[in-house]
């Protein structure tokens, strides 16, 4: 979208233009005016609906519900394998998605590059059913292989103590799947702010004889930094809240480890819920909406965090520009 | 260790700084350089490596990939680096880098697209689209109730979803301004782009919980979860398309004393049409392969049902999860049938992009492409 | 306004007139009932939901029952055992389909919900197979203690001595043993862990569960997620119903002194070599399955499922759709359906005679 020529639409004149008193536009108003108020209602149901329903699940005793575990103890691990994995996740694919946007930003010709950015965005046409199929019929296969090596090399460390899964549906399998969930958007969001940085810091640096590189690591990255921290908390909420592809991929056994290889894995929120939600039946449905209570205040607080971190780029740059 | 401290004996191009007229004069203008092209010879070596390695000496194809890539990312730069100097070679490294980032990025792309294509195309006949999965065991059967279940379900949440984007939209852009509502509204919007699917689908199952008792399943209960999915989406697009509106048109209709919300109706509308309807395409695009709320809303059946209020509907997501997670004995035609209507899932989400970008390349005003 | 909604709609009014565009009205399998000149009396909707384990053989047996009633809809929804029973309890389903029989408290709801008798016949055995993928090791043998302690983890090489003990012949690697296990829960686990704690205590101590109660190996969903587990990787052994098993190897159990495979013959034996639960009406067949049977050719893992349904029925047509459907179920012809698509064991001639006997008295009130 070009954004010359379209100065943005004055916002002071709810009550100054040229209909006001008319009864259309008040009606009009409080139609659209009752919209917006609508989706902060819905929000606040999503909230209100999550915790009246999960409450009892919360408060069950251990007995009442399949786990036979106390709520905390019943989502500790739950939590840990959804963090760990979007963690894993987030370590993937923000060096990869910074260095697309670098290299569909500077490295290639501009309409290339377009090119290049819609290809990458496909990515995030993919259904996550699909990337399901793929992760557990295709990838999982595909890192036996790998994984054993890690063992073998490096099983020193607790990441890769092993014994390696013979299956390869493991965590680290997941983050994988994950990561190439989440890599568009990071992607999208670093070339937005790359694309904001002023071309003649850019130039002036070219100009001075820098490198490419070097024009990039001393104009492009610094200008950039608040943006992509944005990007990758966004990416963060995408993975922590994804559900189907872990759901299918993963081999899950509800323990809490480090290890990244080992066919024994910690599950993820949504991944359980997906999984355990239609045989479930009792306090055991309000312990699984008590679980995607906790979820859903987990990634709130990612993308309240990332949103404002975000906007207050943008009307720095705003005014800027 | 930054370069921009040191850069004074490296910065070969003139001015020269003063203090190192002899490095300069070592170098300097003749400074010797890779000849033209040399990255791409180098990436044919690799190729080269790999394959000769892969096909040659019957290694894995990762072992022969890596070295092939170790000839291009650790050759290059030290060649580099010998004959141009330490600037010059980091800077192709990163190169190297950044590229092989990016190829590395389109490898799952490319395996995904090919293992759907290829598992997908085989099962797709007449057959396939026109029968649903009643009575059938085995081979055979096909998605048509799951078609119809997700065109349904998607339809009911863009019903309830556009209208009440749009005129939040409407609200932002054209009633709210800088007023302390549209800001919040606008952040909690944006917020709301990242509820997990799975929220969104306990939330409504939440919801109808308190209607219709423990185990409800119905197409309409997936259609709020889509919705609560779809409308965050549908207000950011629409709030940027009409802000593309140009403020003229608006006062031109002021100024001839048509009403703000005619001006609206009749102007502003008109004039953003494409982008909107482009805007809600992608929206559609994005909550129909939404598999995790109708999973636990919709469940699956195996019949058509074309009632949202009654009972279990199939859509193709759950259908192709339902379908590789339980399959029948044997299981072989169950799995077939997953990869089919993942395919189709596909190209219908493909279709709807390729639509979106087409409304917008062919009926936005001239001049905004 | 109207006109931006219009617009805003096509390109699903596009996808819908796609979808339309398929075929005219109705599935092509989904003939309508004047479609087909059957004489059958019965039609309406028969909602049951309960056990997934018996998801494969409902999905046969609505074939068969639907095929011979055109104008009848059977729903049955796999919601899993406890929730079947629950929603049965309830009043919200027709029928429910159970791995295990009604305890006497449910027996009491179910009682008062029917406000009559309540019928409970087991209608889906199906055997266990214990399933391995270890190349160069055909016919593997285990003893109960043996597999429970593969499973509980305490036997972890495939050389071990236990194993060498049941297999002397067999040249054993000694790669490590991946045991998979399902990591919702299931009536297959429920009835796994049922025979290995009471045929292998020694070997296994975690008692009989619904859910995987250890936390070490490997967790895959669903019977088709525990068979891709063992089948993807090498040195993996699970256990699934018997009919999943494909090409995979599958162990003999030790049953007295002899060593016996999951085959449907061995295991409907089981059933008569177990004792009915005692103090249960007559509209009941109900079992406690002999696990430690020392019987030859007797199998004694298995999966038994019931279906569960009132013998008096407000409605007549309810009760018609029933007991069809239950006499379907129980005859030869359903249980021969149930054995071709689902791999299970059709139940003896004398159990069916029992169960004939029990559904013909489901009637209206």
């Amino acid at each position: 979208m070009s954004e010359t020529s379209t100065p943005s639409p004055s916002r002071d004149t709810t009550d100054t233009g040229p209909a006001s008193g008319r009864v259309g536009d008040r009606v009009f108003l409080g139609i659209s005016r009752g919209a917006a108020l609508t989706i902060l209602a819905i929000l606040a149901g999503v909230a209100i609906f999550l915790t009246a329903e999960g409450i009892p699940g919360i408060t069950a005793s251990p007995d009442e519900v399949k786990s036979g575990e106390s709520f905390p103890s019943f989502v500790l691990p739950l939590v840990f394998g959804t963090l760990w994995s979007a963690t894993l996740a987030l370590v993937i694919a923000v060096p990869l998605a910074v260095a697309v946007a670098l290299f569909v930003t500077y490295y290639v010709p501009r309409r290339l590059g377009q090119a290049l950015g819609y290809v990458i965005d496909l990515l995030a046409a993919v259904p996550s059913v699909v990337f399901g199929l793929w992760g557990m019929r295709v990838l999982a296969g595909q890192l036996v292989g790998p994984y054993e090596w890690l063992e073998r090399t490096l099983g020193f460390l607790p990441f890769f103590a092993g014994p390696a899964s013979a299956t390869g549906r493991t965590i680290l399998t997941a983050a994988v799947v994950l990561a190439v969930m989440i890599l568009p958007i990071v992607t999208a969001i670093a070339r937005e702010v790359f694309r904001q940085t002023p071309v003649l810091l850019e130039e002036a640096a070219l100009a001075l004889g820098a490198t490419r590189w070097e024009m990039i690591r001393t104009v492009v990255l610094p200008h950039g930094r608040s943006g992509m921290i944005g990007g990758a908390m966004l990416g963060l909420g995408r993975a922590l809240g994804e559900t189907m592809a872990v759901a299918m991929v993963l081999s899950a056994s509800g323990v809490i480890t480090l290890d990244l290889i080992s066919s024994t894995n910690p599950s993820t929120i949504p991944a359980n819920i997906a999984l355990q939600f239609n045989e479930a039946s009792g306090l055991t449905v309000n312990a699984l909406i008590a679980s995607g209570l906790v979820l859903f205040v987990i990634t709130f607080a990612v993308n309240f965090a990332a949103r404002a971190v975000v906007n207050r780029r943008k009307e720095f740059s705003g005014a800027h520009a | 260790m930054s370069t921009r401290n040191r850069s004074g004996d490296t910065l070969a191009p003139p001015p020269a700084p003063q203090r190192d007229e002899a490095a300069l004069a070592l170098r300097g203008w003749h400074q010797p350089r890779l000849p033209r092209g040399a990255g791409w010879y180098a990436a044919a070596l690799a190729v080269v490596v790999a394959s000769a390695l892969q096909a040659g000496l019957g290694l894995p194809l990762l072992p022969s990939l890596l070295t092939g890539w170790a000839v291009l990312g650790i050759g290059l730069p030290s060649l580099s680096r010998a004959v141009e100097g330490r600037r010059k070679a980091v800077d192709r490294l990163v190169s190297i880098m950044v590229s092989s980032a990016f190829v590395l990025a389109m490898v799952p792309l490319v395996s995904i697209l090919w293992t759907v294509v290829k598992n997908g195309l085989p099962v797709l006949s007449s057959e396939f689209f026109t029968y649903s999965m009643r009575n059938v065991v085995g081979e055979g059967g096909g998605i048509y109730h799951a078609v119809w279940g997700t065109v349904l379900i998607t339809a009911a949440a863009a019903v309830m979803s556009v209208p009440l984007g749009l005129l939040t939209a409407i609200f932002l852009v054209e009633y709210g301004g800088d007023g302390r509502l549209a800001k919040v509204v606008r952040f909690l919007v944006d917020v709301m782009t990242g509820i997990p699917s799975i929220v969104a689908g306990l939330f409504a199952y939440a919801l109808f919980v308190v209607f219709f008792g423990p185990g409800v399943r119905m197409g309409i209960a997936g259609a709020v979860a889509l919705t609560v999915l779809m409308t965050p989406v549908v207000v950011r697009s629409s709030e940027e398309m009409l802000q593309l509106v140009p403020h003229e048109l608006r006062e031109a209709a002021y100024a001839l004393g048509v009403p703000r919300w005619r001006t609206i109706v009749k102007v502003v509308l008109p004039t953003s049409m494409a982008g909107l309807v482009t805007g809600v395409t992608l929206a559609v695009a994005r909550v129909i392969g939404e598999t995790a709320p109708l999973l636990i809303t919709v469940g699956i059946t195996d019949s058509s049902n074309f009632t949202l209020f009654d009972g279990r509907m199939a859509t193709l997501p759950v259908f192709t999860y339902s379908s590789i997670m339980s399959p029948g004995v044997p299981p072989e035609p169950s799995i077939a049938r997953a990869w089919g209507a993942a395919l189709v899932l596909m190209l219908i989400v493909m279709v709807l992009n390729l639509v979106a970008r087409l409304v917008t390349y062919f009926f936005s005003p001239k001049g905004k492409r | 306004m109207n006109r931006t909604k219009l617009r805003a709609a096509a390109p699903l009014a596009l996808a819908a007139t796609v979808a339309l565009g398929l075929s005219a009205c109705g599935a092509g399998n989904e003939a309508g009932a004047d479609d087909s000149a059957t004489t059958s009396e019965l039609s309406g909707t028969l909602n049951g939901a309960g056990a997934s384990s018996q998801e494969a053989a409902v999905a046969s047996w609505k074939q068969g029952f639907q095929t011979a009633n055109p104008d009848v809809t059977v729903n049955y929804d796999p919601a899993g055992s406890g929730a079947g029973r629950e929603q049965f309890l309830a009043g919200g389903t027709d029928f429910a389909g159970s791995d295990a029989y009604l305890d006497d408290e449910e027996l009491a709801a179910a009682e008062k919900r029917c406000s009559s008798d309540v019928v409970e016949v087991p209608t889906y055995v199906s055997p266990i197979a214990v399933i391995y993928n270890l190349p160069g090791v055909d016919g593997l043998k285990l003893s109960p203690d043996t597999l429970g302690k593969i499973f509980a983890g305490t036997v972890t090489t495939w050389d071990d001595a236990a194993i060498k003990a049941d297999n002397p012949d067999a040249d054993l690697p000694s790669s490590t043993i991946t045991p998979v296990h399902r990591s919702d829960d299931s009536g297959t686990t429920e009835n796994f862990t049922a025979y290995l704690a009471a045929a292998g205590p020694q070997g296994w101590t975690a008692g009989e569960v619904e859910t995987w109660p250890l936390k070490g190996g490997e967790g895959a969903q669903g019977t088709s997620g525990v068979v891709a587990a063992v089948q993807g990787g090498e040195g993996t052994i699970g256990y699934a119903d018997a009919s999943q098993a494909g090409d995979l190897g599958v162990a003999s159990l030790k049953v007295g002194e002899e060593y016996v495979g999951p085959s449907p013959e061995a295991a409907a034996k089981v059933l008569d070599a177990s004792k009915q639960k005692e103090g249960r009406g007559d509209t009941h067949i109900v079992m406690d399955i002999d696990h430690t049977t020392t019987e030859s050719g007797v199998y004694p893992a298995v999966l038994l499922s019931y279906q569960i349904a009132c013998l008096e029925y407000d409605d007549e047509a309810k009760a018609d759709l029933v007991k069809g459907w239950l006499s379907y179920v129980a005859s030869s012809d359903g249980q021969k359906a149930a054995a071709e698509g689902a791999g299970s064991a059709p139940l003896t001639s004398a159990l069916e005679e029992r169960m004939t006997g029990i559904v013909d008295g489901i009637s209206a009130k």
